[in-house]
């Protein structure tokens, strides 16, 4: 784990400086490039001078009192800035998360349920397109037909600009709306989170689907699910209650990685719905090459990978009674 | 094996009359459909169970003894079709709405199966498990009814039942599952109690404590006892009546000690003779030439008389239905008239010619 | 006894020939065939104007126009060109580079193995889309950094396969009768190791050529691979998002990625079906 957040760092590092791209077009205007005195100027400012393993090192010691560097085109603290933009990517990758596994579940318990019919096929289907569709893709197409076509849900963003924020406590707009009793944020928000979620969540349906269902197989056919049955317990009890706990530590586990999916998909989903999170500023930050943001960001996003995967094995852990007692 | 033939009461099968009939199974037939294909896994049980009453039902794998129970109970797969008739006190079974079935599994009657590795819920304690079986059927509290759990392992003679119900069935020895499995069928106090090859998968002196338990059960709660099993030795020590079945049908119904004393069908005889006996010691041991037929590929008249040594020519056109032969049953043309039995002669007349069956 | 077994498939078709195999094989052999083709079968230049802008399908042009005047079914169909052969590229790249670090790793073990373990497990631990961005960021628009960053991102799940496939394999007793019969450690790995390691990659490479379609054109749609005016999906599909009410500018190119990443996936099932019918 150590060895693993310290080569996150390293890699991240590594990418921005050994590779050609050129951060001085990031910080310097075109026209001032052939000025020599600005160039060295601002070498110097960013530290751009010195050799490759004194910068790492500088790096390193500003990471470990918590400085991410200064982005180049925001001039703020890369840290400040991933900090304000983190809380709307986690909640939307959170609804996405809820979305993602309840339709998974769902859809791969019906299908094990009632295994090779239409329901079986179609549930299999949805999953499969789930996991192909581009979010960039379907996020337009679906935000076409639902605020455009239908009118049923609202555009792009977070929340409609013209309302009043709640003060920010979780950083989550429906959390803060909620604890600050405004309930005419709190349904804009929840509008403006459905459709992006569900767009993001539905890419990871696909993959807890099948899990479930092969799970579920599994399970079904064992005696434990006879003697259900023979207690005189309902057929929602017997598939509720004694398979599907059977099949929840596996699907913990792809939970767990389906997060960094998530994430993968956040960026493009936060493009396509302007979402201000954190992938929406890794995208500005790529195309802008404001490398001290780029680095934030990617370090960040691993960071949060390794945290999902610590978690999911204590869950992992505690929802496996053999597990525990050893 | 013999002296546990002797003491079983005499005279049992004469009260099954006076007896009130708790279950009783006509024709009940169980087709399969799959993927195209088709076929019947019981064919016509005919089978009565008393109050208080053990029936042994005996028969070698894939004979259709336990779809059978499964199909009485309306636990059989979705693509199985289940005909015929099964009565419980008076009330018809087959084709009852799936929510008055479950009303009555579990609490009226019960089912345990084979495995007692598998046929608890890995992930929930055993006490919990037991709880759900007793507050399926009653409204009672949670704590209520794992009260009643503690008490119905120390029923099955569980030691430290406070400490055991809040462990998981991976904590349990497999004979222990299989007391938990037990106490978990009489939490409701049942009227008759399926047990599907209660011992099979568990080790000899194992298994004797736990027909042990199932008996004593049997009698201090009155039950109706149904015990499946391939093991005619479990049948002798336990049942007072014995229906034999073989590809999907009853062919012998009798109680237990005519049915061991006079067999009156060939394929009895063939499994009496080839009881391991330690009294008589005989060189090999008797086994029946051939194998059960597939499902789907039955012979032609009598499923069984590929195999019979007293197979004639009407044995392969003509099936013979179970008939009534002074008080107990048969399936066999010749039922009457089958010479007198003796198992070491019946063994040595199979293993001197050698290709008896034709 | 009316006992009758009736078996309703025919036998003339083989138990593997499914639907879907079949349908991932047209759709995937339908791009192969406009990737090579394309400027011979479509009518319209891909770069050129040759409508009014924004025009919406029609039967001169069936999937519209874009806000260039450029026809969008010439396009999405030329776009196969700049898609396929560098998901092929990524795929075999990151699959001879990650097969054999994980072979080494496996076979040789030691400080060599670990170190490279390490390194697939860093790897691993970014978002692959996250880093594949930063790579790409550093190294420069263009569709060639785009195929280098996925082949760095990529590489580490092929070690990861390749390496367990091998710990397995060299456990066997021909591999011990090999080693035992004296020979060299390179010949054990490629002649006794190596050609029973194939299948799981095989395999698992045919599912992610198109899930690198996929990866491919979410960095050309946020501008770190294919540069304009080339037609590539990606980009087309950024376009769109421009253009937000004329949903046609999107719709082919979209349909395109979806039914490349399903047809890969569909022969990939298929595949492991043939080779491998113990799983599933």
């Amino acid at each position: 784990m150590p060895f693993l957040v310290l080569g996150i760092v390293t890699i991240a590092f590594l990418i921005t400086t050994v590779t050609k791209g050129d951060p001085l077009t990031a910080i310097v205007a075109e026209q001032q490039m052939s000025n020599p005195e600005v160039v060295a100027a601002a070498k110097t400012r960013w530290g751009l001078d010195r050799p490759l393993p004194e910068r790492y090192m500088i790096y390193l010691g500003n990471l470990l009192s918590g400085d991410l560097g200064t982005s180049f085109i925001t001039k703020r603290n890369v840290g400040t800035d991933i900090l304000y933009r983190l809380p709307a990517t986690l909640e939307l990758v959170f609804a996405a998360m809820i979305f993602g596994t309840t339709l998974g579940i769902v859809l791969g318990v019906l299908a094990a349920y009632f295994r090779n019919s239409l329901i079986d096929h179609g549930a299999r289907l949805f999953a499969l397109l789930g996991s192909s569709l581009p979010v960039f893709w379907s996020g337009l197409g679906l935000l076409f037909i639902f605020s455009v076509m239908l009118n049923w849900l609202p555009g792009p963003g977070r929340v409609d600009a013209r309302l009043a924020l709640p003060p920010g406590i979780t950083g989550f707009l429906t959390i803060d709306s909620l604890l600050a009793g405004d309930w005419t944020v709190f349904k804009d928000a929840l509008w403006h989170l459905l459709l992006p979620a569900f767009v993001l969540g539905w890419t990871v349906s696909g993959t807890i689907s099948r899990l479930v269902r092969a799970n579920m197989l599994d399970v079904m056919s064992r005696e434990f699910v006879l003697t259900a049955r023979a207690k005189g317990a309902s057929e929602f009890r017997v598939v509720i209650v004694h398979a599907l706990r059977n099949t929840m530590v596996p699907t913990l586990t792809v939970i767990g990685y389906s997060f960094a999916y998530l994430i993968t998909g956040a960026v493009l989903t936060e493009t396509i719905f302007s979402w201000p999170g954190m992938g929406s500023y890794a995208v500005e930050a790529a195309r802008a090459l404001d490398f001290p943001a780029i680095i934030g960001v990617t370090i960040v996003g691993g960071l949060a990978f390794l945290v999902t995967n610590l978690i999911t094995d204590i869950l992992y852990v505690v929802a496996n009674p053999r597990v525990r007692l050893s | 094996m013999s002296a546990q033939i002797s003491s079983a009461p005499p005279g049992a099968v004469d009260k099954v009359g006076e007896r009130e009939p708790l279950l009783s199974i006509r024709g009940l037939r169980v087709g399969f459909r799959k993927a195209g294909s088709q076929f019947e896994a019981v064919r016509g049980i005919d089978l009565d169970v008393a109050k208080g009453e053990v029936v042994g039902i005996v028969g070698e794998s894939g004979s259709g003894k336990s779809v059978g129970m499964l199909a009485a109970l309306g636990l059989t797969s979705k693509n199985a079709v289940v005909t015929g008739s099964v009565r419980f006190n008076g009330d018809e079974l087959v084709g009852k709405p799936a929510r008055e079935m479950r009303k009555i599994r579990g609490a009226r009657i019960a089912m345990i199966f084979q495995d007692p590795l598998s046929s608890l819920n890995p992930v929930m304690t055993v006490g919990a498990q037991i709880a759900e079986a007793v507050r399926l059927h009653h409204r009672v509290t949670r704590k209520q009814a794992m009260a009643r759990a503690v008490e119905l392992l120390h029923l099955v003679a569980i030691p430290q039942p406070e400490r055991r119900v809040n462990q998981y069935p991976h904590e349990f020895s497999g004979g222990m599952r299989q007391r938990a499995v037990i106490a978990m069928a009489v939490a409701n106090d049942p009227d008759l109690l399926i047990a599907d090859e209660p011992t099979t998968a568990l080790d000899v002196t194992v298994q004797a404590q736990i027909l042990a338990v199932l008996r004593s059960l049997q009698e201090r709660l009155g039950l109706g006892l149904v015990l499946i099993t391939h093991d005619l030795g479990v049948v002798a020590g336990h049942a007072d009546r014995v229906a034999v079945v073989y590809s999907g049908r009853v062919v012998e119904q009798a109680g237990v000690s005519e049915l061991f004393a006079d067999p009156r069908h060939p394929y009895t005889r063939g499994l009496i003779a080839s009881i391991p006996n330690l009294e008589e010691s005989r060189e090999r041991l008797f086994s029946i030439d051939g194998s059960p037929p597939a499902l789907g590929r039955l012979p032609g008249g009598c499923a069984f008389h590929p195999r019979c040594i007293y197979a004639a020519a009407r044995c392969r056109t003509e099936d013979p239905p179970l008939h009534d032969v002074g008080g107990r049953f048969s399936a066999c043309h010749f039922a009457t008239t089958l010479p007198p039995f003796h198992s070491a002669v019946l063994a040595a007349a199979s293993l001197d010619s050698g290709d008896v069956a034709p | 006894m009316a006992v009758v077994v009736t078996k309703s498939r025919s036998s003339t078709v083989p138990e593997w020939l499914t639907a879907p195999l079949v349908i991932g094989t047209v759709v995937i052999l339908f791009w192969l065939f406009m990737t090579v083709f394309a400027n011979l079968v479509v009518q319209f230049d891909p770069l050129e104007m040759v409508a009014r802008r924004l025009q919406a399908p029609s039967w001169a042009h069936w999937l519209g126009t874009d806000a260039l005047g450029r026809d969008v079914l010439a396009r999405t169909l030329h776009g196969a060109a700049h898609s396929l052969p560098i998901a092929v590229l990524v795929v075999v790249s990151a699959v001879i580079i990650g097969s054999l670090l994980g072979a080494i790793s496996g076979f040789v073990g030691g400080l060599t193995g670990a170190a490279i373990m390490r390194l697939v497990d860093v790897t691993l631990s970014f978002p692959p889309m996250l880093l594949a961005m930063a790579v790409a960021a550093s190294l420069g628009p263009g569709l060639g950094n785009a195929a280098i960053a996925m082949v760095l991102v990529w590489w580490p799940v092929y070690a990861r396969l390749m390496r367990a496939q091998v710990l397995e394999v060299k456990e066997r007793e021909h591999v011990e009768a090999a080693i035992a019969a004296g020979a060299r450690p390179r010949r054990v790995l490629f002649t006794h190791i190596l050609p029973l390691c194939w299948t799981p990659v095989l395999i698992s490479a045919t599912m992610d050529l198109g899930q690198v379609v996929l990866l491919a054109a979410s960095l050309s749609f946020i501008g770190l691979g294919a540069t304009p005016p080339t037609p590539e999906w990606g980009s087309m599909i950024s376009d769109g998002a421009v253009h937000f009410y004329q949903w046609w500018i999107a719709f082919g190119p979209g349909v395109a990625i979806l039914t490349i990443v399903l047809g890969f996936n569909f022969i990939g099932d298929g595949l492991r079906d043939i080779l491998d019918p113990r799983s599933d």
